[in-house]
């Protein structure tokens, strides 16, 4: 098992690289929240991500992806941390998509991979409620069979990309219980089901998400994704690639910040000398560069793990390197708010953006205290 | 049968033929006492196995005391491939190194780069053989983390150079037959400048030697105070002057040595076994939250610091040299050392209050004593803090002060 990109994945990185440097500067999320932009990012950049594949990376050829792994998938995310880029791929491939391709028939895989592999659908996966905190299986949205279908009642938080989805993955429960895995079913659900309302939440992070509701909302027995009762699988798994997709997305914040930060520290002069030159800062920067460079040995060791098996093994090494980079990414955000000094403060300066963007990712999908007790809870201990 | 398949049967069938029982541990993993089975070499190794001897002589014989060097200078002249499938193989019988050492991890690959022809000749062979351990005298009280101040002085007197100076931190001086030694042999230049690196032998007039017992007890560490020691003017290494880039090459190996000593993989996790005995709930949970956060904690940084050093590894393999990485990892390992040992201590509670005597557990006494013993590991082959400084600069171009 390498560690080190192929020829191939290098080719990958450094092509999502140019693609964000050049179409993606981080300009674009503050003229995006300062015009209030209801969808909150760029349909043409959308469909220029499906162009170069983007959107195709793990799902299986004949469907139209590209058959690849959490290897590729978080080589790109990591780029568009970079430029915190606004665009749902996350939400879309890992979250909203994802579930369908691993637990969907292959009538609902053709209805809904080709469409995202292609730019034209974007997905959400409705799974977090208010107190579920980072459980995926607390989980009180009803599904009662009514007729031929099911009738789903609850409310959904947080929903990533969901206020631009016109498909959603839903968890709701179809027999009784709280937080136990059996009776979760998950829906493939269109958003213009009668009896469902979509209102956008405004984030921190700026990470665009809606509030969902269910209102004795039909659903067709067509939209049940894998047996009744037996989603939580699925959904775990989900939830899970998702986040190491996050941690991806959070190393590439963290270092643009610290790009940033280094970059003001050799330019930036206070009595008469580049504040790089005080030891103070020097070694506060070279712990920075140790911690990132740790989340990355944690996030590319995880993507093999992933890749080479999904598994009990693989789900630790995720919370390996979720908690990596959500302690090492709010560090970074915080020191280089820090080290850029009062002009860090200001909304004018784009540091703050990576601050809130470390600070909002490490609190989704589990901190590095929750994922510390996952790890040892499947360690044994 | 291809070159390296029969290479890997040969050595198979002669390893197996000449690795004597006692050299072997079994497959749960190495013998408690494994320390004192390791064989150092040198004038003052006493070898109370037999088997211990025999087993460094054959493999001397062979050259697989140092399986890359070159045959004429006692090595066993193999290909890295050659010297792998050797590893491989010892590995797989779980046999003991013969031989372990500065000569073989410091001194010899310096020379086998830097050194006269005549200093290879007379110095590699004598390593290869088992017969002189060496030291490294670099540190001096005056010249810590400002290494490149060292003030022990060299002035030439016909063809010997006499040496006045006190050297510290000299781990084994008491067990070493010979000194790789930095000397200022030249005050007047800036200090890098007038650094060299000489060789000398222990039992030289006017050496000698002082343990040093630290705040966990007794230490391999020793004084070594020179006094008019006539040096060869030949056993000087890469010239008069260099002795700093000598010192600067070996360095970067010393970190990366004791980087790998601390991220040796364990089936077993301490810091869990431990736990369970004191703080366990009966059902191999942890009953103190705030404890086992920090195991688990603890725990996936070790990951993270094992997968750094095989990227790193991989990456070296492509050719590219151990610059600041290892100072990366030298900082790295060694602070989560510490913490590893504060929060076994911790983790004791008033059991680890023992310094020797009734009422506390052999393990329980030596991890207090490893604890002490652990706050050094970000101290000796570079501070921390030092480490730091390499990272802002070389890594970081951050500029000086």
């Amino acid at each position: 098992m390498s560690l080190l990109l192929s020829e191939e994945q290098k080719l990958l990185k450094q092509s999502a690289a140019d693609f964000v440097h050049n179409e993606s500067p981080v300009s674009r999320i503050r003229e995006l929240r300062d015009s209030a932009d209801p969808r909150g990012f760029s349909p043409e950049l959308w469909r220029k991500m499906a162009e170069l594949g983007w959107q195709a990376v793990p799902f299986a050829e004949e469907y139209g992806g590209l058959g690849m792994g959490m290897t590729e998938m978080a080589t790109v995310l990591e780029e568009c941390g970079r430029n915190l880029v606004p665009e749902p791929l996350l939400a879309t491939v890992l979250l909203g998509a994802m579930p369908v391709s691993l637990a969907g028939s292959d009538e609902q895989r053709r209805a809904v991979l080709p469409a995202v592999v292609d730019g034209s659908l974007v997905m959400a996966l409705a799974y977090q409620e208010k107190g579920s905190r980072y459980d995926p299986l607390v989980c009180r949205t009803t599904a009662a069979r009514s007729g031929d279908g099911y009738v789903l009642d609850g409310e959904k938080i947080l929903v990533a990309g969901g206020h631009a989805a016109s498909k959603l993955v839903v968890s709701a429960r179809s027999a009784e219980g709280y937080a136990d895995p059996d009776g979760i079913s998950l829906f493939l659900v269109d958003t213009e089901t009668p009896g469902m309302t979509v209102e956008g939440q405004a984030t921190m992070h700026l990470r665009n998400a809606a509030l969902v509701r269910f209102d004795g909302a039909e659903v067709p027995a067509a939209a049940l994704l894998g047996a009744e009762g037996e989603g939580a699988a699925v959904l775990e798994q989900t939830v899970d690639l998702a986040t190491l997709g996050t941690a991806a997305e959070m190393l590439g914040g963290m270092q643009a910040a610290f790009d940033m930060t280094l970059d003001h520290l050799k330019t930036r002069e206070q009595f008469g000398v580049p504040i790089g030159s005080f030891q103070g800062l020097k070694h506060r920067a070279a712990k920075m560069f140790i911690e990132i460079e740790l989340a990355r040995s944690a996030v590319i060791g995880a993507c093999a793990a992933v890749d080479k098996e999904y598994g009990t093994k693989a789900s630790q090494m995720i919370s390996v390197a979720k908690a990596r980079c959500s302690d090492a990414g709010v560090l970074v955000g915080y020191e280089s708010v820090q080290m850029h000094g009062g002009i860090g403060m200001t909304d004018e300066h784009d540091i703050g953006f990576y601050l809130k963007r470390a600070r909002g990712l490490e609190l989704t999908m589990g901190d590095g205290a929750h994922h510390r007790d996952r790890y040892a809870r499947i360690e044994g201990f | 049968m291809s070159g390296a398949a029969s290479f890997r049967e040969e050595t198979r069938a002669w390893l197996e033929a000449n690795c004597p029982p006692s050299m072997r541990w079994s497959a749960d993993g190495p013998p408690a006492d494994l320390a004192s089975e390791l064989v150092w070499g040198g004038r003052k190794q006493r070898y109370d196995n037999p088997e211990s001897r025999q087993w460094l002589d054959l493999m001397a014989e062979r050259g697989w005391t140092a399986p890359t060097w070159p045959r004429e200078y006692g090595g066993g002249g193999l290909d890295k491939e050659q010297a792998k499938v050797l590893s491989q193989e010892m590995a797989a019988i779980h046999a003991l190194p013969s031989l372990i050492g500065f000569g073989l991890t410091m001194i010899g690959p310096l020379l086998l780069i830097h050194g006269s022809e005549e200093q290879k000749k007379a110095f590699l062979p004598p390593i290869c053989r088992g017969e002189v351990r060496w030291c490294q005298g670099y540190s001096e009280p005056g010249a810590g983390s400002d290494l490149a101040g060292l003030q022990t002085r060299g002035t030439l007197d016909g063809d010997h150079w006499v040496v006045n100076g006190q050297k510290v931190w000299t781990s084994y001086a008491d067990e070493a037959d010979w000194m790789f030694c930095l000397v200022r042999t030249d005050p007047d230049v800036p200090k890098h400048s007038g650094i060299s690196f000489m060789l000398f032998d222990m039992e030289t007039d006017g050496v000698s030697v002082k343990p040093i017992a630290l705040i966990s007890g007794a230490s391999p560490f020793c004084e070594t105070f020179l006094e008019d020691v006539r040096v060869p003017v030949d056993q000087v290494v890469g010239g008069i002057g260099n002795g700093w880039t000598m010192a600067k090459a070996l360095l970067g190996h010393e970190r990366s040595m004791i980087s790998e000593a601390f991220s040796e993989p364990s089936r077993r996790n301490r810091l869990v076994d431990v736990a369970r005995e004191h703080l366990g709930d009966g059902n191999g949970g942890i009953r103190d939250a705030a404890i086992r956060d920090g195991i688990a904690g603890l725990t996936m940084d070790k990951v993270c610091l094992d997968l750094t050093i095989q990227r790193i590894k991989e990456a070296a393999k492509l050719g590219e040299q151990p610059g600041a990485e290892s100072s990366i990892l030298k900082y790295y390992a060694t602070e989560l050392n510490k913490d590893r040992y504060s929060l076994l201590l911790s983790i004791l509670g008033p059991q680890a209050l023992g310094w020797e005597g009734a009422g506390f557990e052999d393990e329980e006494l030596a991890l207090t004593r490893e604890w002490l013993r652990s706050r050094g590991n970000s101290i000796e082959g570079g501070t921390s803090e030092i480490q730091l400084n390499i990272i802002a600069k070389r890594v970081l171009g951050l500029p000086e002060a």
